[in-house]
């Protein structure tokens, strides 16, 4: 394997891996796309590449194994220093970006997955409350942060809008299941087109397209 | 110089990590008590809307919550004994870990919520998530960071002055020169260092703390 083979341990359509394969794509950093079959036993190359939590994604560049897709997508952008940045330049811009990809992973995608293992209606309710809540408060930021700009990150898709994406997948399973519009033009006009925006962006493209 | 302030809670593992950061890299800042959780200071819910949460740090006014987050910015805004590598990949390692041990020392609490079986199974738990983090995080380096304390060093500092409190009050020890003798000569060697040694709530205060609480200290 060449020092600087880059290999993506993966499994379609994990929006996990869909961040990392986003990431590589807008660094236009070629590499080789191992499928990993979860509803069979894990593969051998998985067990060893991530002994911990024995998940996908995993980032293989040379000898190198990482672990987590944000964690992942960092060392992507720290890497690859050419354009365009992932991570906003400045300190304050990074923290905020981390924090609310954070709260993206931490609190709405645990509610989402809650929404549609939610036992009782009134369970399903307060999920569904409080993920709308959420995407208000990702629809406020997005007005503070793009600057008017198309995405979250300005004129370019960063690290937010690859974090907040993976949020979609599950968002459009819920809405199916729920027969509720948790993006609509009332409440979250301005996330509703970035949506539109982030999937018709190349880089998502390509990914979408390779499968 | 724009002025940093900090909200933390004392017993708090969260502030306190951002406590020792600032002290490792000699940064002046003012430090708000917070009386967590029924009497929140309104400055405080302004800073945090979302999570409402300390530790929050204000740079110049502007607030970031989130230790982890916090940390970080700590990190690249005063860039002097650093706490992550330079390294791409040794930094990828660095963050691995610092998660792993914040989302796993979060569990490590239960077995002193709970009782009976289900305290017996936390027990059994958190010696599982110990020796995944002495084998596949510490190894054989002396701090997590290398040669030098590092994030996932001050995240995991909550073994010396939140788990040893907790295991008094319960009637168990986890962290032993024969169960866990790296991790045991990781808390050696962590606590002995000036700045964190200098800055741990007291031990007997800590315990009474965890003998009175009515509420969940954690998340």
């Amino acid at each position: 394997m060449a020092e600087n083979d880059v290999k993506v341990l993966g499994s379609w359509p994990s929006p996990y891996v869909l961040r990392v394969r986003i990431a590589l794509h807008l660094k236009s950093v070629n590499y080789e796309h191992i499928e990993e079959n979860l509803l069979e036993s894990k593969s051998e190359l998985l067990l060893k590449s991530n002994p911990v939590f024995k998940k996908v994604p995993v980032l293989i560049h040379g000898d190198k194994l990482i672990c987590e897709s944000l964690i992942i997508v960092q060392y992507i952008d720290e890497v690859w220093l050419f354009a365009p940045s992932i991570l906003p330049s400045d300190a304050y811009e990074r923290a905020n970006s981390r924090f609310l990809a954070a709260y993206v992973d931490d609190k709405l995608s645990p509610a989402l997955r809650g929404a549609l293992a939610a036992e009782s209606e009134d369970a399903k309710k307060a999920t569904i409350a409080q993920l709308e809540e959420g995407l208000v408060l990702l629809e406020e930021k997005f007005r503070k942060l793009s600057k008017g700009e198309a995405f979250f990150g300005g004129d370019n898709i960063g690290y937010l809008d690859i974090a907040i994406d993976s949020l979609l997948v599950w968002i459009q399973v819920v809405e199916k299941f729920s027969e509720k519009k948790l993006l609509n033009e009332a409440k979250t006009p301005c996330l509703l087109e970035w949506a539109y925006r982030f999937s018709s962006h190349a880089a998502v493209k390509d990914v979408l397209a390779r499968g | 110089m724009d002025e940093v302030k900090l909200f933390g809670f004392w017993p708090s593992p969260f502030s306190r990590r951002v406590i020792w950061a600032l002290k490792l890299k000699g940064v002046n800042y003012e430090y708000i008590e917070e009386d967590i959780p029924y009497n929140k200071s309104d400055l405080l819910l302004q800073y945090n809307p979302v999570h409402k949460k300390i530790p929050v740090l204000v740079h110049g006014g502007k607030p970031i919550a989130e230790s982890l987050v916090i940390l970080e910015y700590i990190d690249e805004v005063w860039p002097h004994n650093p706490l992550l590598p330079k390294d791409a990949y040794e930094r990828s390692v660095a963050r691995f870990w610092a998660k792993f041990i914040d989302e796993k020392t979060r569990t490590l609490w239960e077995f002193f919520q709970k009782s009976g079986e289900e305290q017996e199974k936390a027990i059994k738990n958190n010696f599982e998530i110990l020796r995944t983090i002495e084998e596949y995080g510490l190894g054989d380096k002396k701090f997590f960071g290398g040669d030098r304390i590092g994030v996932a060093d001050l995240v995991f500092g909550m073994v010396i002055h939140m788990l040893v409190p907790l295991e008094e009050v319960v009637g168990v020890k986890f962290i032993k020169a024969d169960t866990f003798p790296r991790l045991h000569a990781w808390m050696k060697n962590f606590s002995e260092q000036p700045t964190i040694k200098d800055n741990v709530p007291d031990h007997s205060k800590v315990v009474d703390f965890l003998k009175t609480i009515d509420f969940w200290i954690g998340p």
